[in-house]
């Protein structure tokens, strides 16, 4: 039912500490936008700032077509599920899901309409008349966003809800709340969270933050297919992406690249110019990407240091690389149990249409 | 001998007394009572364990109950007693009591004891709260509070002084040294003895309790404030609250058991009050309280009997008040 649009948006505590600058953002109706971001990015203090709970110091935010900088958070059409679910302690299930809606003047009615609905979507009937501390995590979380859909609002704001309930919960909830989505296909969502899965199987579209501004903005597999660049291509992703020296060599549709004082040439689908011919880039190659080789022309070589077996797959972690001292461990994830793999070389390489390249920190994909 | 010489001496042999009384009563309990050695030297540590804890209660429980206790039993048998002349006493049943009921002056402490018990208390957490609200997260909020929590440094008599002062009269056309008085001197007024204007000199002394009470009120609540969780405030903004209605629905009902427990510790001072009225008016002017009157009874005209009936009546006036506050902060507590 809204369309956000965030233009120049930025923080400054004190006039002198930046917290955020530069957030241009168009959120459409209907989408569930999620932001993501290493601890300290700035994501919670965006998401409240859009709520109204932190003030706006610069840039405007619109909601409709209209600047609600100044609007306080109750006219802004928003709703907001915490953390902490901050349900109000000494109020029942049915008194916390139509506070707002007394405060905003409706009738009884309507209230006990709107209520019984959202008890009703989230299963919460048995519970209506028991005080928060009666109910479980779960249950605690899903009377915060049945206290968020009562009021209808045009945008939903989620900051990290989930990371209060134990894993198994975790995972159940999340699956409630994308039905719950796809069951409110009009409204819009912006989900805050760290945790890299809620961000992959939510998100229409994910916003990676960072160094106070925005990484990067696109779909789940956008942003893991095609890193615009280095924070985004090691962020998204378990374990992170390898980076890896290397040299351009070969120019065109496809890009030839030696790697660090490796074998020969591997290639990548990158398209380069003849000016790139020469330049020195960092090769990316997810865990998961790194195939086994006996090849002349090998991405890289080195001594398995540890193995973790965890049945579907097997990580083999290199010890210091031969090539270069302050490259980070490699990271190899392979399909299947490989049993016997400590402490023997391997040579691994990727297939061209796998292998990222960035000059500067930025892809070379995004020019 | 020097008075600061005996002063260290006591403490000296106070804590040194406490000291070798837990030493040695042990040392006897695990040496010579029960050895820990022996063919009983299991059964020997189990039962100097079961005698261990009442070695440590002993001096608290001998105490409370010679200065605690015992009281309250002589107190209720002299209140059902009356005094012979040349000694000894009679058994006199509720004579005192009927006594006392007669009294005027009782009736008057009682009721002007009500009134303290409606007033002071809730004036008192009234004004806490609002000082505990109106000083958080405020940069000089800190500064506000201790100034308000002063007055908790000062005891009751002293407190009466100042107030005394503060109502202070002179005739008209004199120099008016009371603050109150000087006030309205200025403003054109005449000036009042003010405690001595029945009724209304009432609430003049509870001033001095309110006084000290709300800083007592306002430390608690405002420690109770912090401790409210902040999402549920941000949250109630979102829900379209004003600042009242966060006040009042949301911050307030999250803090009412420790508002309970304030109103309730400050309705036993209350019950208790005697210092006050004893250094401001000594219950003259239709200013009586029950603390003062039983003092009045007890000390002034020697009437064991009716000062003890009083006393009764004050402790059962305060033991359900107490009761529910015990019930009320232990709740707090878990």
């Amino acid at each position: 039912m809204a369309e956000l649009k965030l233009t120049d948006v930025a923080k400054t505590y004190g006039g002198t500490v930046d917290v955020l600058k530069n957030i241009n953002l168009d959120i459409e109706q209907g989408e569930l936008i999620v932001f993501v971001g290493p601890s300290g990015c700035g994501k919670s203090t965006l998401l409240r700032m859009i709520a109204g709970l932190e003030k706006i110091t610069g840039g405007t935010l619109e909601i409709d077509g209209q600047v609600v900088n100044d609007v306080p958070p109750s006219e802004r059409g928003i709703a907001m599920v915490f953390q902490s679910y901050a349900l109000y302690p000494h109020m029942t299930v049915r008194e916390n899901m139509s506070f707002a809606l007394k405060l905003a003047k409706k009738s009884q009615s309507e209230i006990d309409a709107a209520v019984n609905a959202a008890a009703k979507k989230l299963q919460l009937e048995p519970y209506l008349d028991r005080l928060p501390k009666a109910l479980s995590g779960g249950q605690r979380q899903r009377v915060a966003i049945g206290r968020s859909i009562v009021r209808d609002p045009k945008v939903y704001l989620f900051d990290e809800p989930l990371s209060n309930l134990d894993a198994a919960l975790r995972v159940a909830t999340r699956i409630e709340i994308a039905q719950l989505k796809e069951a409110m296909p009009e409204s819009t969502m912006i989900y805050v969270t760290h945790d890299q899965v809620e961000a992959m199987t939510l998100a229409s579209r994910i916003v990676v933050l960072a160094n106070k501004g925005i990484a990067q903005v696109g779909t789940p597999l956008d942003l893991y297919e095609r890193p615009e660049n280095e924070f985004v291509a090691q962020f998204i992703g378990s374990p992170a992406m390898n980076l890896l020296r290397g040299v351009v060599v070969e120019t065109g549709e496809r890009t030839g690249v030696t790697v660090g004082d490796g074998g020969g040439m591997i290639w990548s689908d990158v398209p380069t110019t003849g000016e790139d011919l020469n330049r020195e880039v960092n090769v990316g190659i997810r865990p998961e990407d790194m195939l086994p080789t006996e090849d002349e022309n090998y991405a890289f070589e080195g001594t398995v240091d540890i193995t973790e077996a965890l049945g579907e797959v097997t990580q083999l972690y290199f010890a210091a690389p031969k090539m270069d001292e302050d490259t980070d461990t490699v990271i190899a994830k392979l399909p299947g149990v490989v049993r016997d793999m400590r402490g023997k070389t391997v040579r691994l390489t990727a297939a061209p249409e796998k292998v990222h390249l960035f000059a500067e920190g930025r892809s070379l994909l995004y020019r | 001998m020097h008075p600061a010489l005996q002063g260290v001496i006591t403490i000296i042999v106070g804590v040194g007394g406490c000291v070798a009384y837990f030493y040695f009563s042990n040392l006897f309990l695990d040496k010579v009572l029960y050895p820990a050695r022996g063919p009983n030297a299991g059964r020997n540590i189990n039962r100097a364990n079961l005698i261990r804890p009442w070695l440590f209660l002993a001096p608290a429980v001998l105490a409370l109950g010679l200065y605690l206790a015992y009281p309250v039993v002589e107190t209720l048998r002299l209140s059902l007693t009356n005094r012979l002349p040349g000694g000894g006493y009679e058994w006199a049943g509720l004579e005192n009591y009927s006594q006392m009921v007669a009294d005027p002056k009782f009736g008057e402490a009682l009721f002007n004891n009500m009134l303290w018990l409606f007033v002071v208390p809730a004036l008192s957490t009234a004004f806490g709260l609002l000082a505990a609200q109106l000083t958080d997260r405020i940069k000089w909020g800190a500064v506000a509070k201790s100034i308000i929590f002063m007055p908790m440094a000062i005891s009751f008599v002293g407190a009466a002084v100042i107030w005394k002062l503060v109502y202070d009269y002179r005739a008209a056309g004199e120099e008016q040294i009371g603050v109150l008085n000087a006030i309205v001197v200025s403003l054109g007024g005449e000036p009042t003895a003010w405690l001595t204007v029945p009724f209304w000199n009432n609430f003049f002394l509870m001033a001095v309790l309110i006084w000290i009470q709300t800083g007592f009120a306002m430390v608690i609540l405002s420690a109770a404030l912090r401790g409210i969780p902040e999402e549920t405030v941000e949250a109630a903004i979102v829900d379209g609250a004003n600042p009242f209605q966060i006040f009042f629905k949301i911050k307030v009902p999250q803090i009412m058991g420790t508002i309970v427990v304030v109103w309730t510790t400050i309705t036993i001072v209350v019950l208790k009050i005697f210092d006050i009225v004893f250094a401001m008016t000594n219950g003259q002017w239709e200013t009586q309280v029950l603390a003062n009157y039983m003092y009045d009874k007890l000390f002034r005209a020697n009437d064991w009997g009716v000062g003890s009936a009083s006393a009764m009546v004050i402790m059962l006036l305060v033991t359900p008040i107490l009761v529910w506050n015990v019930y009320n902060a232990r709740k707090e507590m878990r």
